[in-house]
């Protein structure tokens, strides 16, 4: 697993204990009235859960094992999978610290832009190699 | 494929038939009358159920190794994840609707104890991969 890979899916592991305590909390407040503020923290515990974890995990594994060339740069032109990475860990931090406490729409906004970048940048990256065994790059 | 991803995989596809029956009777319930538990059967069943055990189990298959003779960590630890969120995702899909029909019922423990499993679930998938997030092993 190459280094950036093992970033990505470090990162989405953090997300995951987050958004499964979060979760287990809105759960059994549900169960005993632990505080009412607990069901406001929804939103975070869906996005750490969907963005954070399910789609920076498959964006790590998809760096690692989409096909190579068989030449240098093995994994193509990386800077679009090395952009995204900056970019949707702090759009998710953003949207979930809205969440946490509800500063402005421009922060959510701002984060949701930044998710938006971070997915274009790294199918522009995925993109050169989803080819054939056979392909030979120009 | 271990034995312990296998269990992990099918437990996945059943969870995917459960949420897509669940999903058709969610639906059918704007035209016919259903029992009002229907309602309360929720989207964890694809997300839990489905997505994430998928995901426990080909990682579990499928990330590089520790060493030869310590492959994939503890497998007590493995077990322990498949069988907390198993149970802990069962205690959810009983004890939400059973609350949500009968909010005077003293279940709220099925609730607490669901949490509780499913995040033991994840700190003990969490202790058992995160020493496999490393280069290929290439031997000592």
């Amino acid at each position: 697993m190459p280094p950036l890979s093992q970033w990505y899916v470090r990162l989405a592991f953090f997300n995951l204990f987050a958004g499964f305590t979060i979760g287990a909390l809105i759960l059994a407040n549900k169960g005993i009235s632990i505080h009412p503020m607990l069901w406001g923290l929804l939103p975070a515990h869906i996005e750490l859960l969907l963005i954070g974890w399910i789609v920076q995990l498959i964006m790590g594994v998809a760096f690692w094992i989409a096909p190579r060339f068989w030449k240098p740069p093995r994994r193509g032109n990386e800077t679009g999978a090395w952009m995204a990475f900056p970019l949707i860990n702090i759009g998710v931090w953003l949207v979930v610290l809205n969440a946490f406490l509800s500063i402005s729409i421009g922060m959510l906004v701002v984060g949701r832009i930044m998710e938006l970048a971070a997915v274009i940048a790294f199918i522009l990256h995925l993109w050169q190699r989803i080819v054939g065994r056979d392909f030979q790059p120009p | 494929m271990p034995t312990l991803t296998r269990w992990f995989i099918k437990s996945s596809m059943l969870y995917l038939i459960a949420a897509m029956i669940l999903l058709l009777l969610t639906t059918l319930n704007a035209v016919i009358k259903l029992p009002r538990f229907v309602a309360f059967l929720n989207f964890h069943l694809l997300v839990v159920g489905w997505v994430t055990e998928m995901i426990f189990g080909v990682i579990y298959w499928m990330f590089p190794i520790i060493k030869r003779a310590n492959p994939r960590g503890s497998a007590a630890l493995g077990w322990a994840t498949y069988i907390c969120l198993n149970i802990g995702l069962l205690l959810r899909t009983v004890g939400e609707p059973w609350l949500g029909v009968n909010p005077k019922a003293s279940v709220g423990w099925v609730l607490v104890l669901s949490a509780l499993l499913q995040w033991l679930a994840a700190v003990f998938f969490l202790i058992n991969s995160w020493p496999r997030i490393k280069e290929r092993y290439r031997g000592e």
